[in-house]
């Protein structure tokens, strides 16, 4: 009940925010932190309360913007249904590659590999496929109504993306205080003992996948509906499987918070570096890194974590 | 389509650049046999030295195949100070920390490289860099050929380090058995660090190697990991002989891939076998049971 | 009027060339403990791995309550009623004691508030009560021995399979268990246990079944098996039993 008003709170304060400043600066800031932030408990599903650690969900991300962009392309779909089927899509890659990876029992380092394979696969398909554009890319038509899922400022797309995030925030609430969580973090931490004491291992993981899938999913389509142009780099590039990794380790893994507070240092760390040293190509990531392995060797239980042990 | 003279050369210079690819892929499946994890930042540090080798050239006019001498024990120390210094502290032991922080590595360097270098593709032009020698209905390109003898020379030494010396010795009783090793006296920190060494070390050779016919860019290692993978994991990981034939292997099939579907294609045949080979025989052809 | 609870019939396991459980088979009395004892190697693990599903069988059938259960899965037997502790214990590291007992009363409780109450009693019943708090990983040998016994009774087994539950445990521990796993006999649980520490096997079991180089070789009460000479040499060597009785005879 605590943690439900703390996310009231949270989601409330967030959405003042456009009443108190015009500033696209701030708002676009906002927007893509939060975007971040959702890819980001997505990826915490799976990884932080299921502890299987995925190097490629790019690959739901990607599928779900393609899926809503192409489809509003190429047959004139509308991008709130593109959204729902979008969320599908990526959410069915994720259960057909869980199924197939889990089935095969591949565990840790060879489940990284394998999400990253996957991820890669559809990326240099992307990148050569007539239908997406292969190296042009795809445009999708500016259609500025809201029933077109397009909006004329900033202001309507952030209260979207808080919305998605408030959503994913409830989700790893929920899973907290439920049945299915309590399982996903007992397959997390000794597999065995878990099927000793009645779970379906694979049922369970598989599940994790698939709803962490379309959590990042819905992701995707929100980028594809707020940049309007995507190409293989970016539906199905490095950057997203990494900042999607990124966010909720430094936040603190496996917690309801963690994606949302790593995703603000991530965004933060961004432009400040942005402003320090300039815009060029490959900084920003450098920093990352250096970020990842520090938290990882320092403070692997992320900002949630050394909050917790003050407490 | 299918003819000899077609089909020949496209299996030997599949030979030769299999035997290339082997040699990343041994440095790699040298690190999980004894260290036991994915060195998610191989392609990084391929890539390093693709640079060193081409900074050596176009600075100092050192030929690849000399740069190689210098740059090897460099590389060696570099990977022997990232283990020993980086990876192994900051991993507290865990599995999942040591995939973290080899991808935390494998960012970081490739993205400097990006920042240093921007994104140019840059290549050398050595004289005998299109230099052929013919072999049947072949002509071999001179810089693979050598290649493929540089590679055999450099397994041939490796195994002899590993059977007859004190180190190489140390090095597979860790393989086996660390807590047996550790309590017979064998600092195993050490051991792993040298291990991360030498896979650094055959990166620095291929480097070398590759370096007259391909192009650097700052994400060129990466074409050449997730072959190395492909290899690894279809060879068996921790197994010498298995990332041989699996390059071989892999060489020839891209080789073949690449003459009947043209190159994109190719590649994803390469990643399709690997998924399948994760999927279905993740111990590989040579793998122990994982 | 009880009958079988479980019965292992012929059952073998290869390993390559080593074949580790030759033909073996044993039953347990509904409600009784039945004792499964034998030198180091003779296959014990091996045979609790194949009954709840965590090995398959080469050959033999395990059948429970009367049906054939060779070759389930973990979760499905668990789900049957079949319990077990693991030998090296397998805790939740990074949970707390209550969250991993919780974990199995989650079986028969969908709701988070009845499953946290079902694992407070539970842990009451093995005595962790005070530990509830706590992380599995801060718990002492003893400790975790008895959140293993915790988690295994959570499901609300009808069949508990003790491994070595009491291997690593000093003589005053040991003799704090066993009137814990008598009370859960008392409720009526059938009990297998694989056990070294004889003295807890002669107080506890009401039969006993001796497994050697993957055979069963004696069954009967625990004052039988203590004299038959084929146990003896079983774990002492051949003509060992002769030795004793000639020695005994020289006093």
């Amino acid at each position: 009940m605590k943690r439900l008003g703390i996310i009231a709170l949270v989601v409330a304060l967030l959405a003042c925010v456009p009443l108190v400043t015009n500033s696209n600066v701030v708002l676009n800031f906002l927007v893509v932190a939060l975007l971040i932030a959702l890819v980001g408990q997505g990826w915490n599903v799976l990884g932080g309360y299921g502890g299987q650690y995925s190097f490629g969900h790019a690959a739901f991300f990607g599928t779900a913007a393609y899926t809503t962009g192409i489809l509003q392309l190429h047959y004139g779909l509308n991008g709130w249904v593109g959204l729902v089927i979008g969320i599908a899509a990526g959410a069915l890659v994720g259960a057909v590659t869980g199924a197939l990876s889990f089935r095969s029992g591949l565990r840790g380092s060879y489940f990284a590999l394998v999400t990253l394979a996957f991820a890669e696969v559809l990326r240099i398909i992307a990148s050569v496929a007539p239908i997406t554009g292969a190296g042009v890319g795809t445009l999708i038509k500016l259609d500025l109504r809201p029933e077109a899922f397009q909006f004329q400022s900033r202001a309507p797309f952030y209260w979207i993306i808080l919305g998605f995030v408030a959503v994913s925030l409830l989700i790893a609430q929920r899973l907290e205080a439920s049945r299915f969580g309590a399982y996903l973090v007992a397959v997390r931490e000794n597999e065995d003992a878990a099927r000793a004491a009645g779970i379906d291992v694979f049922r369970i993981k598989l599940a994790a996948m698939t709803l962490s899938a379309a959590i990042t999913a819905a992701g995707g389509c929100f980028y594809a509906q707020y940049f309007l142009f995507l190409d293989a780099g970016i539906a199905y590039g490095p950057w997203i499987s990494v900042d999607a990794l990124l966010a909720p380790i430094i936040g603190g893994i496996g917690t309801v918070f963690g994606p949302l507070l790593g995703a603000l240092v991530v965004k933060t760390l961004g432009e400040v570096t942005k402003h320090l040293i300039g815009d060029a190509p490959g900084l920003d990531l450098v920093i990352f890194g250096c970020v990842l392995i520090l938290v990882v060797a320092f403070a692997p239980r992320g900002i949630a974590g050394l909050l917790r042990r003050r407490i | 389509m299918l003819s000899p003279v077609l089909l020949i050369p496209a299996v030997l210079n599949g030979v030769l650049t299999g035997a290339v690819y082997a040699l990343v892929a041994l440095g790699l499946t040298l690190i999980y046999g004894v260290l036991h994890i994915i060195n998610f930042a191989h392609g990084a540090l391929l890539t390093v030295a693709m640079f060193a080798a081409f900074f050596a050239y176009k600075l100092f006019g050192l030929d690849p195949y000399l740069a190689a001498v210098g740059l090897t024990p460099i590389f060696f120390c570099l990977g022997y100070a990232l283990q020993r210094f980086v990876i192994g502290p900051a991993a507290h032991g865990e599995d999942r920390n040591i995939l973290l922080i080899t991808l935390g590595l494998a960012v970081v360097i490739e993205n400097a490289l990006l920042y240093a270098f921007r994104a140019d593709t840059r290549t050398v032009n050595l004289p005998y860099g299109f230099s052929t020698i013919e072999v049947g209905p072949a002509f071999l390109s001179v810089p693979r050929v050598i290649g493929f003898c540089v590679v055999i020379a450099v397994t041939a030494a490796l195994y002899l380090l590993m059977r007859f010396t004190d180190t190489g010795k140390a090095i597979r009783a860790v393989a086996k058995e660390k807590l047996g090793a550790e309590l017979s006296g064998i600092d195993v920190a050490h051991i792993y660090a040298v291990t991360f060494g030498l896979g650094t070390a055959c990166l620095a050779v291929a480097a070398c190697l590759l370096l007259p016919t391909y192009y650097v860019n700052p994400h060129a290692g990466n074409a050449f990991v997730l072959i190395a993978f492909t290899i690894v994991v279809l060879g068996g990981m921790g197994s010498v002989a298995g990332a041989l034939v699996g390059g071989l292997i892999i060489g020839v099939v891209e080789s073949l891939c690449g003459l009947f579907l043209g190159e994109s294609l190719g590649q994803i045949g390469i990643f399709v076998i690997f998924i399948l080979v994760l999927l279905f025989r993740p111990t590989g052809l040579f793998g122990e049971r994982a | 009027m009880s009958g079988e609870m479980l019965r292992v019939e012929n059952v073998s396991r290869r390993f390559g060339g080593l074949l580790a459980l030759d033909q073996a088979a044993f039953f347990a009395e509904q409600g009784h403990i039945t004792a499964l004892i034998g030198p180091n190697g003779a296959g014990k693990t091996t045979l609790f791995a194949i009954i709840t599903g965590f090995l398959s069988a080469t050959a033999g059938h395990v059948f429970f309550e009367g049906a054939d259960i060779t070759g389930l899965a973990p979760h499905l037997l668990a789900r049957r009623g079949i319990a077990r502790t693991f030998q090296i214990t397998q805790p939740f590291a990074g949970l707390t004691v209550a969250e991993n007992i919780a974990v199995g009363s989650y079986l028969h409780h969908a709701r988070r508030a009845d499953a946290l109450a079902a694992a407070e009693k539970v842990a009451h019943e093995v005595g962790l009560d005070a530990m509830l708090g706590r992380l599995a990983s801060d718990l002492t040998v003893a400790g975790r021995k008895r959140l293993e016994l915790a988690r295994a009774l959570a499901i609300e087994p009808k069949l508990l399979l003790l491994d070595e539950v009491l291997a690593g445990l000093n003589p005053s521990e040991v003799r704090d268990m066993v009137p814990v796993i008598q009370a859960i006999r008392a409720r009526g649980i059938t009990i297998v246990m694989i056990e070294h520490v004889m003295q807890a096997v002669m107080s506890l079991a009401e039969q006993v079944f001796v497994l050697a180089e993957g055979r069963i070789i004696a069954m009967g009460p625990p004052d039988a098996i203590a004299a038959d000479a084929r146990v003896i040499e079983a774990y002492l060597g051949h003509g060992a039993a002769a030795r004793m009785r000639g020695s005994a005879a020289n006093g």
